[in-house]
């Protein structure tokens, strides 16, 4: 049993878990944030993507211990009360989501991505970033139309910022 | 997962006394391999030593064509490496095709040599470099450091700090994914050094990664797509599987092995 | 339409919460006291249990319970059953064997439940689980539908001789033995359909809670419709009574079929929860999902299609044997024959047809409906067999097609189907010119000097939706109707709730029922809220499945919606002193026709609900429900057209375009129906390339029991789609839709293969199309 420390979505928040106890599994039981989400055993299918010290990781193949100090985002910290972020609105516009649960891990990646490549994306790169999140509604489609939309919104101006 | 002690390490010696401590211990990097094994209870280890926050571990330096990757350098951190790419993109071009963007993110090198999973990218890239595999005990050659199946010269509490290797004059890396998993169904490195050609192969041997002398031969004397093109891949040494019979890896190792001289230039 | 109305390309009003983590799914409910479950599963195919020993498990740190079969037995807790009751062509109804919910005497098929553990924590739970000692014997076992059915295999349920659940036919044999003997081309071809997993991203997962003081049990669970689970586990499994049983289907996370049925989990996490006096938590992992989770398709079928000399058809012969798995799951029985069997015919006009289904037990995850369920068998079947003809015949499939096709309706096919509205070749036509059909040689000479072997194929479907009229379906077997019901509740400030038994988990009817009332009473969107997935809320539904949510749920708000409008209309004749017929309803008022007189739509609620000044007799309220029962099945059809380019050294197949040209009748919201024909198509796709459940054939050890085998489609495996909606009115309905759900699922896979072996040169070639295959057959064809 260990107490862990964090700092998710702006807040210190501490928690005792075991050690075993995956980041993905604090984040929802601990810290009631059950926007993140399991959709597989093995570190495939992207849904419990967040942001740890500002890179893309898969909570569900990390210790919370592991996470322990660190500053971590998570869907429910992307945005403030009320605004969506401009991946999330892009997503909305383009009907980039249906049942929702691999929802905001591909938001957390796209995010990540949009961030990483400064505006230079196409489809394809949207399509090769891709590979770590598995959507089975979507076909994809309107998820890459919606990446390239936030990416074109989000650098028209200034760099894209959490 | 079955019940696990953590314990973060700050420097190498840390490690290595943390280690002594817990016969049982595993070594934590990343962990893309090792966490994903436990939770799918295949691995137990009593405790756990993180390495992940051992400055001394991470980090690309350069010393004229000498490269030097810290074990704990993650896969984004080589993939995108401008300085590095200038000087050997093929190793870049290689890390940024591991696993997906938030797998890179985590995993590490060391973690990933040491670990000398049969579909792992990294051996190959090792191997065909020439690479010094680096512990906190001694250099090893990759050729010496590669035994088999997820099997290395790695002993008991031993740890990967680093890989060094001197860029070739070219190299090139081709990879055909399994359709599932991504891991290379077959990857090819291929590197051509100032004493002579090194061509190694990861995912398709039945012993995990290898050298092809056959290949490396040709090349010697020809460099070109077409050298390799007709070389001989005996199946028989080939691992064969639900996803690729051993015929089909030979196959893949001759094409991967043309398209990596391609990428070579 | 208005800019909310039917026809619009509204934005849904669900995404927030989804985008902004707060959907809430099964897995993400906690309530006081809540434990945690794990399941112990068999690790054989087939295997006798001489005993089970759960005391070294108790005993574990945390442990609340361990529960086996014997005494959900004793607790009179009900085997699963299958609610379609198919008949032999020998009139003997088929062979249901028991399907206990924990099994305690025999073990069926790797991942069979066979105990409960309850502890504190899920981790602790696993930990137990192993701790089960279950003493196995183990017995063989067959995973293969034909493997199954020959001389000397193992013997999977007493009730069933020689594995064979039904031995069932279609149509007139006789007349299509004379048709085949009189062709003047028979063409003939085994088809393959591959077993694959629904895969939704949400695993299941149910929470079951006890009251002790009430007597009453809540289930939440992962399903696609609540109501019939409380039905069939309050009826036939004697959970509780359906008074005392609560079933609530929140955010759900997909579906495509595998989330209808009613599973073990619900009904032992219910049953544990009042033996053990604590709620109850079980969520699937992604393993058990590939483990327990109704796989789907799994044909194996003989066809001869014969053609007179002007190349039309004038017979079909089908011969399928279909794997039902270990048990027979909700609606297995119904899958092979009334889903599939009917839609033989496909969109041609064949006077003769006859198919005979046999289906069969193995020692594998029970089959049902997964996404499109039967008709993509029909579709590829069929498809593949027109190409196949094509190719011999020496004739353009396009040709082929369209000498073929059905032009008059309503068109009575010799398989019960009688096909109301549709304009095949318009959808042909439309592809076609979508795909540039006419330029394609010069882009395989181009793709050949890239040393690209290219190859085109179209597939023309039809499918049968809206499932269905309910004295049909229940004179062909099935145990329940298969209406919807719909109340609409007009609050006293004018805002509008709906309550619907169709169920949403993906498909946006938040939004597009929404559009529906705003259409109708020119409401914004925003005013109606849509209220489903819980049998305290909402009237008895049968939910969400068969692209059935659109023609069958909607039509029902349709009908309630009459109903609130002629009430509505009442009111506000009486109040304008005007005549009820001179009333119309527009942009949220109520107008007399012709005059300046208006009295708007909240104000019209409020006198309904005051009730100071009703017309004489008039109950007070605005609130209607209504049952719609369909008078047929929808009939959605379309063309796709598949562009490959196979690399001849790795056998890699690169779609380079994928046009789809689809006629579902009206539409509601094009967005959405897009969405569905894109993830549609990119199942249909992962079936033709990607996908298949494999089992070891010896020891019947499921061996893509992870993504790490089980090949998913992943962003880079898909291209971007091109889509074009033709539009027959369905007439059936009085929305005129069809159904959007399941299309791209049933008529890619066949566009696909048709264009690879197109590429290769080589027709031999089952699905999925793994590059090691399609290398395989280029070998083949040299």
């Amino acid at each position: 049993m260990a107490k862990v420390t964090l700092t998710v979505n702006g807040r210190t928040v501490s928690g005792d878990c075991d050690d075993r106890m995956l980041l993905v599994h604090f984040i929802r039981e601990k810290l009631g944030l059950t926007g993140t989400h399991v959709g597989c055993d093995t570190t495939q299918c992207g849904a419990c993507v967040v942001h740890m010290d500002g890179r893309s990781v898969k909570s569900c193949s990390i210790l919370a211990v592991q996470a322990a100090g660190s500053t971590v985002t998570t869907i429910e910290g992307l945005s403030s009360q009320g605004e969506l972020h401009p991946v999330q609105a892009a997503f909305k516009e383009h009907h980039g989501l249906q049942c929702g649960f691999c929802t905001p891990g591909m938001v957390m990646t796209a995010v990540d991505m949009i961030n990483r490549h400064g505006g230079k994306l196409d489809e394809n790169t949207v399509r090769h970033e891709l590979e770590g999140n598995i959507c089975r509604c979507t076909g994809y489609h309107n998820i890459v139309k919606a990446v390239l939309s936030a990416n074109a919104e989000m650098h028209t101006g200034r760099q894209a910022a959490e | 997962m079955y019940e696990t002690s953590y314990h973060r390490a700050s420097s190498v010696e840390d490690a290595v006394r943390l280690k002594g401590e817990h016969g049982e211990g595993r070594y934590l990097s990343g962990g893309m391999t090792l966490i994903a094994t436990m939770k799918q209870r295949l691995a137990a280890p009593s405790d756990l030593i993180d390495l992940r926050h051992i400055p001394d571990l991470k980090g690309i330096s350069l010393e004229g064509r000498n490269v030097r990757i810290g074990a704990g350098t993650p896969h984004a951190d080589v993939a995108s490496s401008s300085m590095l790419r200038a000087l050997c993109p093929a190793i870049c071009d290689l890390a940024g095709m591991i696993g997906d963007p938030h797998v890179r993110h985590m995993g590490t090198i060391g973690g990933s040599i040491a670990n000398n999973d049969p579909a792992a990218d990294y051996p190959a890239a090792m191997l065909a470099l020439g690479a010094t595999i680096i512990t906190d005990r001694r250099w090893m050659a990759a050729d010496d450091f590669f035994l088999g199946l997820f099997e290395t010269a790695l002993e008991d509490g031993e740890m990967v700090t680093a890989v060094s290797f001197e860029a070739p004059e070219k190299a090139g890396y081709a990879k055909f994914a399994n359709p599932a998993s991504r891991y290379a169904l077959t990857g090819v490195f291929v590197a051509k050094r100032a004493d002579g050609v090194r061509v190694a192969v990861t995912g398709a041997g039945a012993n995990g990664v290898f050298r092809h002398a056959g290949m490396e031969a040709a090349l010697a004397s020809n460099w070109s797509p077409e050298a390799v093109a007709g070389a001989v891949v005996d199946p028989g040494d080939m691992l064969s599987d639900m996803h690729a019979s051993s015929d089909y890896r030979a196959n893949l190792v001759r094409v991967m092995a043309k398209r990596a001289v391609v990428a070579a230039g | 339409m208005g800019v909310e109305g039917i026809g619009a390309r509204v934005t849904r009003k669900e995404d927030k919460r989804f985008l902004t983590g707060k959907g809430r799914y099964t897995d993400d409910m906690s309530v006081p006291g809540m434990k945690y479950a794990y399941f112990v599963r068999s690790p054989y195919a087939h295997a006798r249990i001489r005993g089970i020993d759960v005391a070294a498990a108790k005993a574990m740190p945390g442990v609340i319970d361990v529960l086996d079969g014997k005494q959900l037995q004793a607790d009179g807790i009900g085997n699963l059953i299958c609610g379609w009751m198919i008949h032999s062509k020998d009139g003997s109804p088929m062979k249901m064997g028991a399907w206990r919910p924990l099994a305690h005497e025999t073990v069926r098929y790797v991942g069979d439940a066979v105990a409960i553990v309850v502890a504190d924590s899920s981790a602790e739970a696993r930990d137990a689980a192993e701790a089960v000692v279950v003493d196995y014997e183990e017995l063989p076992a067959v995973t293969e539908a034909v493997a199954a059915l020959e001389e000397g295999a193992p013997q999977i349920h007493p009730e069933a001789p020689g594995n064979l659940i039904f031995d069932w036919e279609i149509g007139d044999g006789q007349a299509t033995d004379r048709a085949i003997a009189s062709a003047a081309h028979v063409t003939e071809i085994e088809i393959h359909n591959n077993r694959l997993s629904p895969n939704p991203m949400e695993p299941r997962a149910t929470l079951g809670i006890y009251d002790s003081a009430e007597d009453h049990y809540t289930c939440y669970t992962t399903s696609q419709n609540p109501h019939v689970a409380r039905l069939v586990m309050s009826a036939f499994y004697n959970v509780a009574p359906e008074n005392k049983l609560r079933v609530i289907a929140p955010d759900v996370g997909g579906g495509f079929g595998s989330k209808i049925y009613i599973y073990p989990e619900e009904i032992v996490c219910l049953w544990a929860s009042k033996r053990t006096g604590v709620p109850v938590k079980w969520t699937s992992d992604r393993t058990e999902a590939f483990l327990t989770d109704a796989h789907g398709r799994d044909h194996v079928s003989k066809v001869k299609m014969a053609f007179d000399a002007e190349h039309r058809i004038i017979g079909l012969k089908v011969d399928t044997i279909a794997n039902l798995g270990a048990y027979m799951s909700l609606f297995s029985s119904a899958v092979p024959t009334y889903l599939y069997a009917t839609l033989l015919s496909g969109q041609y006009a064949i006077p003769a047809i006859h198919a005979n289904v046999r289906t069969v037990y193995t020692n594998t995850v029970p089959v049902d409906a997964y996404r499109g369920a039967g008709r993509p068998e029909a579709t590829y079947l069929l498809e593949r067999t027109m190409e196949t003809a094509a190719r011999e015949l020496g004739i353009s499939p396009a040709e082929l097609r369209r000498r073929n096709f059905i032009r008059s309706f309503p068109y009575q096919t010799p398989v019960i189907m009688n096909y109301d509205a549709g304009d095949y070749e318009a959808s042909l036509n439309a592809a076609m010119q979508a795909a540039d059909w006419d330029g394609f040689s010069a882009r395989r000479a181009e793709a050949e000097a890239r040393g690209k072997r290219r190859g085109i194929g179209m597939s023309c479907y039809i499918e049968a939706c809206g499932i269905a009229p309910s004295a049909a379906v229940g004179s062909l077997g099935a145990g329940v109707g298969l209406w919807e019901s719909a109340e609409v509740r007009v609050n006293a400030v004018g805002t509008i709730e709906v309550l619907t038994g169709s169920h949403s988990h993906g498909q946006g009817h938040e939004t597009t029922f929404a559009q529906l009332v705003a259409d109708r009473l020119g409401v914004p969107i925003d005013s109606v809220n849509i209220v489903h997935g819980d049998t305290d809320k909402v009237q008895m539904g049968m939910g969400t499945y068969g692209s059935r949510s659109g023609a069958v749920g909607m039509s029902a708000v349709v009908k309630a919606l009459d109903k609130v409008e002629a009430k509505a209309k009442k009111i506000a004749a009486h109040l304008m002193e005007a005549d009820e017929s001179d009333i119309v309803v527009e942009n949220g008022e109520l107008k007399v026709a012709g005059t300046d007189k208006t009295v708007p739509w909240f104000q019209v609620a409020l006198a309904a609900y005051t009730a100071h000044n009703l017309p004489p007799g008039l109950e007070p309220g605005l609130k209607e429900s209504a049952f719609y029962d369909p008078a047929n099945f929808t009939f959605p059809a379309g063309c796709y057209i598949a562009e490959v380019e196979v690399d001849p050294e790795t056998g890699k197949t690169e779609i380079v375009q994928f046009v789809a040209a689809d006629d579902f009748g009206n539409i509601i919201n094009p967005l959405i129906v897009e969405g569905q024909v894109h993830g549609g198509l990119a199942q249909g796709i992962g079936q033709a390339l990607l996908e298949e459940v494999r089992y070891d054939r010896e020891s019947g050890q499921l061996l893509t029991a992870s993504y790490m085998d089980y090949a998913m489609p992943r962003a880079d495996d898909l291209p971007s789609f091109k889509l074009s909606h033709q539009n027959t009115p369905c007439p059936s309905n009085p929305l005129g839709i069809k159904g959007c759900g399941e299309a791209g699922a049933i008529g890619s896979p066949p566009a696909l293969i048709n264009a690879i072996t197109d590429a290769i040169g080589n027709n031999r070639l089952a699905m999925p199309a793994t590059p090691m295959k399609v290398w395989q057959a280029l070998q083949a064809a040299h």
